[in-house]
Parts: C-alpha cells; structure tokens; sequence
C-alpha cells in the first residue's frame, strides 16, 4: 500500500468573517497502490482537485489521515522526492521568463547538487526521451515557444527524474487538443510500467476509462461509487454514475437515458455506514431514493 | 440556401506579418440544417465563428464572401454589421460566465438589450422560451453572480435567440460544462432549431463525439482550410480525410475496454499559419502524403454533400 486516505474530510470557511464552513470533502476512503492508474472522477465542486492538493500537502486536512508508504503527508522536501503533481494549465505551471528546462536545473540544484553537470545533462536528456521529447527541441526553449503537449510532458520529464514513486495528474489533458492529448495519456500508462502509482484527477469519463485500473467516482465531495474500472463503468449501481454515463457523448451510440434504480442496494444489504462491497473490489453508496 | 461562403479568407495582423487563419474556406449552411464546426486549436473554427458577426480589430477580411439569406453580409464593416447583428446573425460566445452585465438583474438588462435593437420585450415569449431550456421564471429577477455556469449558459442561449435569427453562431457554450450540463444545453440548443427560434446553426467545438449528436452535417478543419465536409453519421462511420481519420482514432470513449490496447496519437504539430507551406497542409503529419501532395488539394465531392480535400481520397 503506497497511498492512502482513510476517512478524510476537508472543510473550507467561509462567509465575511469565516463564520460559516463548507465540506467540500466528505469521510473519503481510497488507495492508490504502486503500478496503477486510479482515476478520480468527478463534476465541478466534486472536491476532486481539494484530494489532489490535499494529498500533495498543498491544503491542509480537517479530519482524517492521508498516509504515504504508512507515514502521514507533510509538505516536505524528502515528500516531493516521491510524489509530484502536474496541473491542468501548462502554461502558468511555468515561469514565462526562465526558459522552460530551467525546471531541471532547480531539480537538481535542490535534490542532487553533487551530481557532475555532465551526468546530470545526460539524466535530461534520457528522461526527455522517455516522454517522447526530442531534447535538441526543447532545451533551451521559453515557455512560450513550446505548445501545452510539450509543456505538459517536460513535468512529467522533471518528475521522473527525482525519485518518484505517486504522480498527481489532475486535468493534466484538459488544455490538450484530441490528437496529442492521447500521447500525454499514453505516457501515463507506460509510468505504471516502471512501477509508479498515478492519481488521474478528470471531469471526462472517457478518459478515465481509457486510462485507469480503479475509478473513484466523486459527487458533491463524496465517494458514490468506486472499484475496479471494468465494475464501475460495466456495471455502474449508483444513479449518479449511470447518469454520468448516460451523458457522455459516444461516437457510435445514440445519447440514451440512465436506467432507473429502482431499489438501493445500499440499504436493501442492511449497510449502515460507510461504503458497501455490492460484490468484491466494487462499492457503492447509498442511492438516496425517496425510499432511503 | 440560408448561408453562402465563398473562398472567405480572413487573416490577423501581428508584428511578424499576416497569420492565414482563414485561408479560403467555402461551404453551404441550408435552412434548418445545423453544421458541426470542428478541428484543433488554431484552425481557424473560431476566427470563422467570429468573421461571420464580428471581426475583432486585428482581423481582416482579405478575400471572398458571405451571403445570408440572398443578401451580402458586410462582414469587413463593423458599422454596418451591426444592422444584421442580433436578428439576422447571432452568437452564443464560450465564455457565458462573462457575457452577462454583473451590475443588471437580468430581466432589465434582456429589456434594455432590445430596446438598444428597436425591439419590445414580449414577457410571455421569454418565459416560454425559458420554460423549454428548464430555466425557473425566479432567474430574471437575480444578478447573474446568482446563476449558475449551466443557468448562465442557458440564460444568454435565450437572450441570444429572441429576435429570431436566421443563423446562430454557438461557440464552445458546452466545453466550460460539466457532461450532465451538456446534455441538457446540446439538447436545448437542438429544441431551439426545431421550434424554429433559429433557422441554421454552426456549432463550433473541438469534441466531435458531442457534435455527433447534435449536428446534421460536421466540417472538419484543418490549418485554416476546410478538410471535409459530410453528414454527421458519414464523418463518423466513413470518414475519408486522413486526418479526420487519425482524429477519430485518438478518441478514447466508455463503453470500450480497453485494457492494454493503446490508441494512438497524431505526430507532429499543425503548420504555422504565418509562413503556411505550400501544398496540403496536412502533408507533414500524413501517413499516406505522398508527391502530389506538394499541390494543394481542391474540395471536391465524391460523394452526395461530401467533400474531401484531400488527393488520396
């Protein structure tokens, strides 16, 4: 077990003087594990970016623990050897001024200053490649000189040169166009090769469905239902997952209506608290019919 | 024949020279037919979206013509655009969220916005209206802050449409919803060309699993030029553009396992449109370019209202 979060809550104050506050997290229970791609599916104001900063020591937990390798998060240096995020937006994940492989040097001037300089370059240049990037390219670029899919593969590049173990991707294609966001995608599937875990934060079903072992589907905070992707997305028991689903545009099928739940499994099982296992590696959460 | 555009070429002015957005596109929009408008950033979908009702300062019309229901639209004329703006041609922008005056209760800035256009608010037709989009009557006594992005979206759906335009212009309104939003606008938007509110419609987006479902006829674009055009179903099932091809490849949809099976992504990037190359723009990433491809290739139909440009096909 690499990651895992255990009965977290995240709450925000609001109001003029903080008075009022605001789960946007709710009792959230998953793990990721090493050599796996879990997506964690959700609309706007899900709480699924709150996970992901949460997770990367970026905000803090009200309630609950996040542990790494049995250690709880602390946003601290020996951390980000591990575990690294990547956002949505490429080009303010960037300082516009520096040139854009500038992030490799602050690597390594951070995490491995006794390396030589020719070493270190040639540690570059092979993690270029293995993104798919021609170095001669894109060395000695600025930001803006690059487009969003470059951009986007020189993170996950400077992540795979620490140590990393867990990468945060949240809406890492969403700025990508159809025909290179797959190769970002691509690239995220062969990571899990080497043995890392990936947390693959999206609004899009498709993609998560594309790309991830587990899904994790996220409604206003809460987990709805989550196992393995086959499960979920094969045979979803949560009216908000089939209606997810029901929306989706397909290419080869006709935009249909959920199928109605007509009993929640939930309370029919007699659970009382937290998620139930409807059948093994499969939850769901109450379906909150009138009947519940 | 409600739109007619020939060889429209529309550039922008930069520092560094002329940018060939829009590097003579023609095509036919029919009454009551909707047109997907699709292709990747920066080719020139949503420059043709805003020649067609208003070309920002750096823009210009170099060449060709746009002809609305027989008569000329003046599009290089901001002044006199302004006369078709709104009844004959309107918009439904992105970004809805900012389309909306903030200091305004809706219903006082839909009366004031028509006044503006010599036009008096019909109270029951804008809450007809609002009723088919699912919009609750309470909307036009709030401030927009009070909506939500889905609401919003809907609300200026409707403001956009009341005068009864011949051609509506929608431009990405679903790429800043969420799916179950989307369904609900795309669905709207189709009511609003089968209640007649709009005659034809060009649905510009860059999801062309989604404009499936709503248009009758997709043009792919590429690079500022038209690759293909077709019925939506044809695009989808026979597409015969390489690149319409390598695009529909690269999308990944549920409902399909696919476990180790990767797709695949197109190579390469799309050619800058400062210094446009000569011949088929697509040439560079082509899997199938071959010699001839150094001319440019002519739109032709080899098919009923399907027109490819492209030499292999």
């Amino acid at each position: 077990m690499m990651l895992r979060l255990d009965d977290v809550t995240k709450e925000f104050r609001i109001g003029a003087f903080g008075g009022k506050t605001v789960a946007a997290v709710r009792s959230v229970s998953f793990d990721v594990v090493p050599g796996e791609v879990v997506s964690l599916i959700g609309e706007s104001g899900s709480g699924k970016s709150t996970i992901g900063r949460m997770i990367l020591g970026l905000n803090s937990v009200t309630s609950g623990a996040i542990t790494f390798d049995g250690r709880p998060v602390r946003g601290a240096k020996e951390y980000y050897r591990h575990v690294q995020g990547i956002f949505q937006d490429p080009f303010s994940s960037f300082n516009p001024v520096f040139k854009a492989d500038r992030v490799f040097a602050m690597i390594k001037q951070s995490y491995y200053p006794a390396v030589p300089e020719q070493e270190w370059a040639e540690r570059v240049r092979s993690a270029l490649r293995d993104v798919r990037l021609n170095p001669d390219q894109v060395l000695g670029k600025y930001p803006h000189q690059l487009s969003g899919g470059q951009l986007q593969r020189l993170l996950i590049a400077r992540a795979l040169l620490l140590d990393i173990k867990l990468l945060v991707a949240d809406e890492i294609t969403s700025m990508l166009d159809a025909s290179t966001r797959i190769d970002v995608l691509n690239l995220l599937a062969e990571l899990k090769t080497r043995g890392l875990g990936v947390l693959y934060i999206t609004h899009d079903l498709s993609l998560g469905n594309y790309l991830a072992e587990r899904t994790v589907v996220l409604r206003k905070g809460g987990v709805v239902e989550m196992g393995l992707t086959d499960k979920v997305f094969g045979d979803p028991l949560h009216p908000y997952t089939r209606e997810l689903l029901s929306a989706v545009p397909r290419l080869h099928e006709e935009w249909g209506d959920a199928a109605a739940v007509d009993t929640c499994l939930y309370h029919e099982r007699g659970a009382a608290e937290g998620l139930l296992e409807a059948e093994p590696g499969h939850f769901v959460a109450c379906a909150q019919l009138e009947s519940c | 024949m409600s739109l007619r555009v020939s060889e429209l070429r529309v550039y922008y002015r930069t520092l560094k020279g002329e940018v060939r957005a829009l590097d003579g596109m023609s095509f036919d929009l029919a009454d009551g037919e909707i047109i997907g408008l699709v292709g990747e950033s920066g080719c020139g979908k949503s420059t043709l979206g805003k020649s067609l009702i208003r070309m920002d300062g750096r823009m210009h019309h170099v060449g060709g013509s746009v002809e609305l229901d027989g008569k000329e639209l003046p599009i290089a004329d901001d002044r006199r655009m302004n006369d078709f703006r709104f009844k004959e041609v309107s918009l439904i922008p992105q970004y809805a969220m900012s389309a909306l005056n903030p200091t305004r209760k809706i219903r006082k800035m839909v009366g004031e916005l028509l006044k503006s256009r010599g036009a008096a608010l019909d109270a029951a037709e804008l809450e007809r209206r609002m009723d088919q989009v699912g919009l609750p009557r309470e909307v036009l006594d709030r401030y927009p802050i009070e909506l939500s992005g889905g609401m919003k979206q809907r609300m200026v759906m409707v403001i956009s449409t009341l005068l009864d335009p011949s051609l509506l212009i929608a431009d990405e309104v679903t790429s800043a919803l969420d799916v179950s939003t989307q369904k609900a606008v795309a669905r709207a938007l189709l009511g609003f060309r089968d209640s007649g509110y709009v005659k034809s419609m060009i649905f510009v987006t860059h999801d062309l699993a989604l404009t499936h479902h709503i248009a009758d006829t997709i043009m792919v674009m590429y690079a500022g030029k038209l690759a293909e055009k077709a019925p939506a179903h044809v695009i989808v099932k026979a597409p015969r553009h390489p690149y319409t091809k390598l695009l529909l490849d690269s999308l990944p949809e549920v409902g399909v396992r696919y476990s180790e099976r990767r797709l695949e992504g197109i190579a390469g990037s799309p050619p800058s449109l400062l210094h446009p190359p000569a011949g088929c723009r697509f040439r560079d990433r082509c899997p199938l370019a071959g010699d001839e491809c150094a001319e440019e290739p002519p739109a032709v139909e080899i098919a009923p209202a399907h027109h490819v440009a492209c030499w292999k096909a």
